[in-house]
């Protein structure tokens, strides 16, 4: 039972990071890699921000801001400077390893014994003590339905709607006299907005901040988006973004069976890879309809 | 108005593949112009639209338009009073999106895209009127995405969609020249429709030498990035398919192809 309770916990985390990757792959067709160092960068600025007493919903509103000017710096580069995606990527990623452990002060911050989103005050007086096992879940997924929905309403709104058009057809956001790059930028940022609030969250979750926990985000963040977007793609009443979701809980699904079928939870980045591969060949071969041929 | 003067364009400077299209460029197109332009590939049509546009950079001249000097206006900024149509059918639309979804994108161009909801509802009935007027069938089908509509229809509604504000200036990319004969026919009869409506000053580059004779009230042939015909007025109602494609022939025989 707790394995399940911690699938679906560590799943709807993974979902808010999961929804940015959305944001960067689907709709603005960018592979983004600063979610390896927006994730523990939310993180870091947490556990700094905890262990000095801060509240920690106001933490939570922070790391997002924070994700979203390590966004927009990726952004600037690829649009302002012309770099490469994957470079201007790569460029901030690995800028916030430094920046991270600045923030954090060392490598690794136990955040043990101080108030939580997911233990403090206020949820204690709501939540009966035998409930406290399910209190992480149903915050979380109050927390996920929140992002979701916003989201969904975002995506509804001009800016939105300039947002989906730029991925799709750059070419339209120019001779619609809009600047195609502020476009990107915006979008840039609000992706690992959500990415480094799902940092913030997974710190508070597991009470500690690691500089090396953002190592594979990217791959559980695409992961979650392609299984989500490709196992549903004839399921018209879901929305892309319940299917991310569902994503990503299915992942961390399959990644717990595969470590409890007796593989050592240090070859987890190893699985996460292994599986990534495996769904995206399954994915290719999945989209062949095989044809009968007549003599 | 649009006013290009003395304009160098000059493709791989400094290497060994230079090569200059326009020296000394100079072309005005006066308010309510409707300019077919034709010519051999590489004489200069699409290089010309994109400097217009802003799409590519010149190495020197000016280019103004309404009197504005819009030489260092980045492209998008140029596209606030400049609705263009592509060639290709897919860059006037957004595939992903339906075709509400676009009118209405299509339909804040001029105002801010702010957080408001993106759907008009109140405009809804406006865009079916309009695609209506397409003949198409497309007034039912408002919540089907464009990437699943044929390419005709796509170019109808890019048509439209550059069009529904507020121009000044339309741009004319070969914009039938990917569509079959029927449908190609049904297109420039639209345009033709909505730039008399409108009132456009409008460039339009073709392949269609009946296009280029049939619309518009003055004619370009270019080669070589220079204009080697202008003819307006009575001289371009005078102008036959046969009369241009015995010109083309000659040029064509002067580069000894």
């Amino acid at each position: 039972m707790t394995i399940v309770l911690g699938i679906f916990e560590q799943g709807l985390i993974y979902a808010i990071m999961a929804l940015g990757v959305y944001i960067t792959y689907k709709i603005l067709d960018f592979p983004d890699l600063t979610v390896d160092g927006s994730f523990p960068l939310g993180a870091a600025l947490t556990a700094l921000l905890i262990t000095n007493g801060w509240d920690p919903f106001l933490c939570l509103l922070l790391s997002f801001l924070a994700g979203l000017l390590a966004g927009a710096i990726t952004g600037l580069i690829h649009v302002k400077c012309h770099v490469r995606d994957l470079l201007s990527g790569i460029i901030t990623m690995t800028a916030l390893y430094s920046v991270n452990l600045h923030i954090a002060g060392s490598s690794n911050v136990p955040i043990f014994n101080m108030n939580t989103v997911f233990s403090n005050p206020l949820v204690n007086s709501i939540f009966p003590a035998e409930m406290s096992a399910y209190v992480p879940i149903i915050l979380l997924f109050l927390l996920v339905l929140l992002c979701k929905i916003l989201m969904d309403l975002y995506l509804k709104t001009k800016s939105g709607f300039l947002l989906r058009a730029v991925g799709d057809n750059n070419m339209l956001v120019t001779t619609l006299a809009k600047d195609s790059g502020s476009v990107k930028i915006l979008g840039l940022a609000l992706a690992n907005g959500l990415v480094a609030l799902a940092g913030g969250v997974m710190c508070q979750y597991q009470h500690f901040f690691q500089v090396s926990m953002g190592t594979g985000t990217i791959v559980i963040g695409l992961a979650s988006v392609i299984i989500g977007t490709n196992l549903f793609k004839n399921v018209s009443f879901l929305k892309a973004t319940t299917t991310v979701l569902i994503g990503s809980i299915l992942y961390k699904a399959c990644v717990a069976i595969a470590i409890s079928c007796g593989l050592d939870p240090t070859d987890m980045n190893l699985v996460s890879a292994i599986l990534f591969l495996a769904i995206l060949v399954l994915g290719r071969l999945g989209g062949k309809k095989k044809v009968k041929l007549h003599d | 108005m649009i006013e290009l003067s003395n304009i160098s364009k000059y493709y791989h400077p400094g290497t060994v593949n230079e090569l200059c299209l326009f020296r000394h460029f100079n072309l005005t197109i006066a308010d309510g112009d409707f300019v077919s332009v034709v010519g051999s590939n590489g004489s200069g049509k699409t290089s010309l639209l994109n400097i217009i546009c802003g799409s590519i950079g010149v190495e020197q001249g000016s280019i103004r338009i309404g009197g504005t000097d819009i030489t260092r206006l980045p492209s998008h900024k140029r596209h606030r009073r400049i609705g263009r149509v592509f060639q290709d059918p897919s860059l006037g639309t957004c595939p992903s999106m339906t075709i509400l979804e676009n009118l209405s994108l299509a339909d804040n161009k001029g105002k801010p895209y702010n957080l408001g909801f993106g759907i008009n509802k109140k405009r809804k009935e406006a865009y079916q009127e309009m695609l209506h007027s397409l003949n198409l069938g497309l007034e039912d089908k408002l919540n089907v995405p464009v990437g699943n509509l044929s390419g005709g229809q796509r170019q109808a509604l890019s048509l439209l969609m550059a069009t529904m504000t507020p121009i000044e200036f339309l741009i004319l990319d070969e914009h039938t020249a990917a569509l079959d004969p029927k449908t190609a026919e049904r297109i420039m009869e639209l345009t033709g429709q909505i730039v008399a409506e409108k009132r456009l000053t409008t460039i339009m580059v073709t392949h269609n030498l009946r296009y280029a004779v049939e619309y518009g009230n003055r004619m370009l042939m270019m080669h070589q990035g220079q204009v080697i015909l202008d003819k307006s007025g009575e001289e371009k109602q005078a102008l036959t398919v046969n009369s241009l494609l015995s010109l083309f022939n000659e040029i064509s025989i002067e580069c000894g192809n």
